[in-house]
């Protein structure tokens, strides 16, 4: 019989053994992603693809209409998500200790936070692109836009709480009426954590294709016009990808490794900005 | 003069105040109308639907356009299912990785590696469906595949999960790329839950001369087992209503199968495939309802996962 | 189901098709030479009940003596989405098999007894591509541009025919546009020795009564301009144009069909 003592560590050293390799199964899987989106993506991309439309099949071309469809959709998204975000993090933050409604969008808020991005997409048809009767950029960004504000109202949320009571305190005893504490203290002291969950629901928005699907559809040219369907990478990265056609496949690549690269560019730059965040003590 | 002049500053101030909180509750509530307008608009494009087949939606595999008679069972299985597949390897590796993470890896890798994980959660899932696709799918229907059949396939019982020809695509292959793209999701939460144990409770039982494994088991699990349940919960909302690293390997049938080889169909690969094609008033109306139902399963996992982290949250508080 | 042309009714809305294509059943079969295999619509359709599971099936074997066939399974691939090219597939083994009219039918989409299932013409021709020893069915253009294997099949008038534009304009000669109201024709299993039996056109639809006149006549020219010069361009895309005699009647039918809020037609046919 084995002595106890020896069995514990041996219970030890495979359990500790197992943790190791399940550490190692998951970086496997990841970097084999990450390198074949390399190995596929990196040989596409010249200066055709940033100035070039999307190409019918077989012949040549570039992702600029994508690209500039993406660019639009999300900044416009962010320019719409970020002052509701904004605001109602703030009341959360500031005076949702009474009353039903903090409690219960806090709630809602967290739901919203995860809720399938296909049901977003779905909800933004019925109410706007049916409403129209036709697929737009317009309901596109309104659909990444709904993404963005959960994510800003968390984050806004829990930056203005790291703030010392302290500060609003002292604000208070010189006289500062409520608004200017908020809007002169606290929102200037947690300006970059603010930033940060901005930059962050950005990084999400940019690689989502599910509530794109049915809104903003994809255009095979150049758009301009909100109004009209428009077109954005990762439709057509799904359209290119899910085709027989060569040039199509290795475009999709091409745009994966774009998306990908823009959004870890993104959370790098959001983790380093946290990093900056400095609270007063 | 002075003084009339302070009151009006003050009135004026006190005003302002009073607009700048019904702004902030303006917007608050729009966040609240938001939810009440989605779940309102869904049941409303649903109604159809519920007319025509009632409760029958839930249980009927029938999804014939012609015929137009819909139900929701092959996607809900296919949702379900996949997910609990993801899950099944999910669970053991996340937790595996949280705890190399948080007691094992030197102090010095252990920032790296974290931001690794955290950094990989964020990669746009439409990307996990294209590798699965064209790397992953062909590599499992060659190699994989058929040695599951010749070993997992003879055992009585659950050999027939593993019948039909190899595809590379269908049930099975969804869920081991969900499973894939939910593995840095729960790791990167568990590992947030582990790091809350206090660790003087950690190190008391050290010096009892625990090992590190006694150490996370009788310690650490105990400690955050609420919180590990919502983490897990986390990872399963995400993984059922994953859109894209679904949609490209399941193989988008309506048909119900024993075999995890074979093609199904999930709630949100159906209104991806289908939605902007969908003609006739009550094919839309299918889609929609199958959409509400996505979301109230959704809705459930993550209020549930919602109150258990809160109850862990309140528990930091008291043992700290 | 209403009848397509009452539905156009109903929406007061007038149709007529732009340019023809045929549908090709396309597999992946490792050793067969490209349109080697030849089928029959009931053989076809039983692949795609899932009643024929294996390509050494006797009922393959007997069309393709001499062919070494597989033992292995047959992957049936379909459509996702709803689409017309799914409408013409099962409208020609709705008229070849009684059992898929009863089982099935045809409809732009169709619960599909057996198959896995892709998104567009592309996602079919990607899965086909993808998976070995499958079947599916796409848009002749997607054939040719994507370089995939197509089987030969047997047409109305008993002949193995291959996918060919003569085939498809074969399929359009045989047929009587005249004679159907809104130009409702679909061109699957025509008679003709070359006609290939999974024909149809594509459509233009537009409301009867134009708001805008000026907008309505300058859409309206620009078909006239298509049909009288864009042959060449159809062609480039693997579409076959309308017969002249066809694209008379369609100008006819616009100036007797389309008017404005005031009741005149926008449209006159130059004579």
């Amino acid at each position: 019989m084995i002595p106890v003592y020896t069995r514990r560590r041996i219970v030890n050293a495979i359990n500790l053994t197992f943790s190791i390799l399940a550490m190692a199964f998951g970086l496997f899987w990841l970097f084999w992603i990450l390198f074949t989106l390399f190995e596929k993506g990196l040989g596409g991309i010249s200066i055709a693809t940033f100035t070039q439309m999307t190409p019918a099949p077989g012949s040549t071309g570039g992702l600029l209409n994508a690209i500039a469809g993406s660019l639009v959709m999300v900044i416009l998204a962010t320019l719409i998500g970020t002052p509701v975000g904004i605001m109602a993090g703030t009341y959360l933050a500031e005076y949702g200790q009474r009353g039903w409604l903090a409690p219960v969008t806090r709630f809602i808020n967290d739901i919203l936070l995860s809720a399938p991005s296909i049901v977003i997409g779905l909800f933004v048809y019925t109410v706007y692109v049916a409403k129209m009767g036709h697929f737009s950029g317009w309901a596109g960004a309104l659909a990444l836009s709904l993404i963005v504000i959960p994510v800003v109202v968390r984050t806004t949320e829990d930056m203005l709480r790291l703030i010392p009571d302290s500060l609003r305190e002292a604000a208070a005893a010189l006289g500062a009426p409520q608004w200017k504490i908020v809007t002169l203290v606290t929102w200037r002291a947690s300006k970059v954590g603010i930033m940060t969950g901005v930059l962050l629901a950005i990084a999400r928005i940019s690689g989502e294709t599910a509530p794109l699907l049915f809104t903003s559809l994809n255009n095979q040219f150049w758009n301009a016009d909100m109004n009209q369907p428009m077109a954005n990478l990762p439709v057509v990265i799904f359209q290119f990808a899910m085709s027989p056609y060569e040039n199509w496949q290795e475009l999709a690549w091409t745009g994966a490794l774009l998306i990908t690269l823009g959004v870890l560019g993104l959370n790098i730059a959001a983790r380093f900005f946290l990093r900056k965040q400095v609270l007063p003590n | 003069m002075s003084k009339i002049h302070f009151a009006a500053k003050l009135k004026r101030q006190l005003l302002f105040d009073r607009i700048f909180h019904k702004v902030t509750w303006f917007f608050t509530f729009v966040v609240f109308a938001l939810l009440a307008a989605l779940i309102g608009s869904l049941i409303i494009g649903s109604i159809p639907t519920i007319k025509a087949f009632g409760f029958d939606f839930l249980f009927s595999a029938d999804w014939n356009p012609v015929t137009e008679k819909f139900g929701a069972l092959v996607p809900i299985v296919g949702t379900l299912i996949t997910s609990m597949i993801a899950l099944s390897i999910g669970i053991p590796v996340s937790f595996g990785i949280a705890l190399f993470l948080t007691e094992l890896s030197p102090p010095w890798l252990r920032r790296p590696l974290g931001t690794a994980i955290e950094l990989l959660a964020g990669i746009p899932s439409i990307i996990y469906g294209m590798w699965g696709l064209f790397v992953f799918a062909p590599l499992f229907a060659q190699y994989i595949q058929p040695w599951l059949q010749n070993s997992l396939g003879q055992v009585p019982g659950i050999g027939f999960l593993f019948e039909g020809s190899f595809m590379g695509i269908g049930m099975l292959t969804a869920g081991i790329i969900l499973a894939i793209m939910v593995i840095p999701f729960i790791a990167a939460v568990m590992r947030d839950v582990f790091e809350i144990v206090p660790s003087m409770l950690k190190e008391s039982a050290y010096a009892f001369g625990a090992t590190t494994w006694e150490v996370i088991w009788h310690v650490v699990l105990p400690y955050t087992k609420i919180g590990v349940v919502g983490a897990i919960m986390l990872g399963l909302g995400r993984a059922l209503g994953e859109t894209m690293a679904v949609t490209f390997v399941i193989g988008n049938a309506h048909q119900l199968h024993t075999s995890l080889f074979m093609p199904g169909n999930s709630i949100a690969s159906a209104l991806a495939n289908e939605f902007t094609e969908a003609d006739g008033e009550l094919y839309t109306s299918a889609l929609i309802e199958l959409g509400l139902i996505l979301f109230f399963i959704t809705f459930v996992v993550l209020a549930f996962s919602k109150i258990l982290l809160v109850q862990l949250k309140k528990r930091e508080g008291t043992a700290t | 189901m209403i009848s397509e042309h009452r539905e156009l009714e109903i929406n007061g809305l007038t149709q007529f098709p732009t340019v023809l294509g045929g549908v090709v059943p396309v597999i992946n079969l490792d050793g067969v030479k490209q349109g080697q295999i030849r089928l029959t619509g009931t053989v076809l359709a039983d692949i795609f009940l899932g009643k024929i599971k294996r390509w050494n099936d006797p009922a393959i074997a007997g069309l393709n003596a001499g062919i070494d066939l597989p033992a292995s399974n047959i992957t049936v691939v379909h459509r996702a989405d709803g689409s017309g090219t799914t409408f013409l597939f099962a409208d020609y083994l709705s008229k070849v098999s009684p059992e898929w009219k009863e089982k099935v039918g045809a409809d732009a989409s169709v619960a599909w007894p057996v198959g896995t299932g892709g998104k567009g013409n592309e996602g079919v021709a990607n899965f086909v591509k993808q998976i070995k020893n499958s079947i599916g069915y796409v848009e002749a253009a997607y054939v040719k541009q994507s370089k995939m294997n197509y089987v030969q099949l047997l047409n109305h008038d008993g002949a193995y025919v291959i996918p060919t534009e003569d085939g498809f304009k074969a399929a359009a000669a045989n047929t009587q546009w005249d004679k159907a109201p809104g130009f409702y024709e679909i061109l699957t299993n025509k008679p003709g020795q070359n006609s290939w039996p999974i024909t149809g056109a594509t459509f233009v639809l537009m409301h009867k009564s134009q708001v805008n006149p000026a907008q309505a006549l300058a859409v309206l020219k620009f078909f006239e301009w298509a049909y009288a010069s864009g042959d060449e361009m159809a062609l480039e895309l693997d579409y076959i144009p309308l017969p002249d005699s066809v694209v008379q009647l369609i100008e006819n039918s616009w100036e007797a069909n389309i008017k404005g809020k005031d009741g005149k037609a926008i449209f006159s046919v130059k004579h």
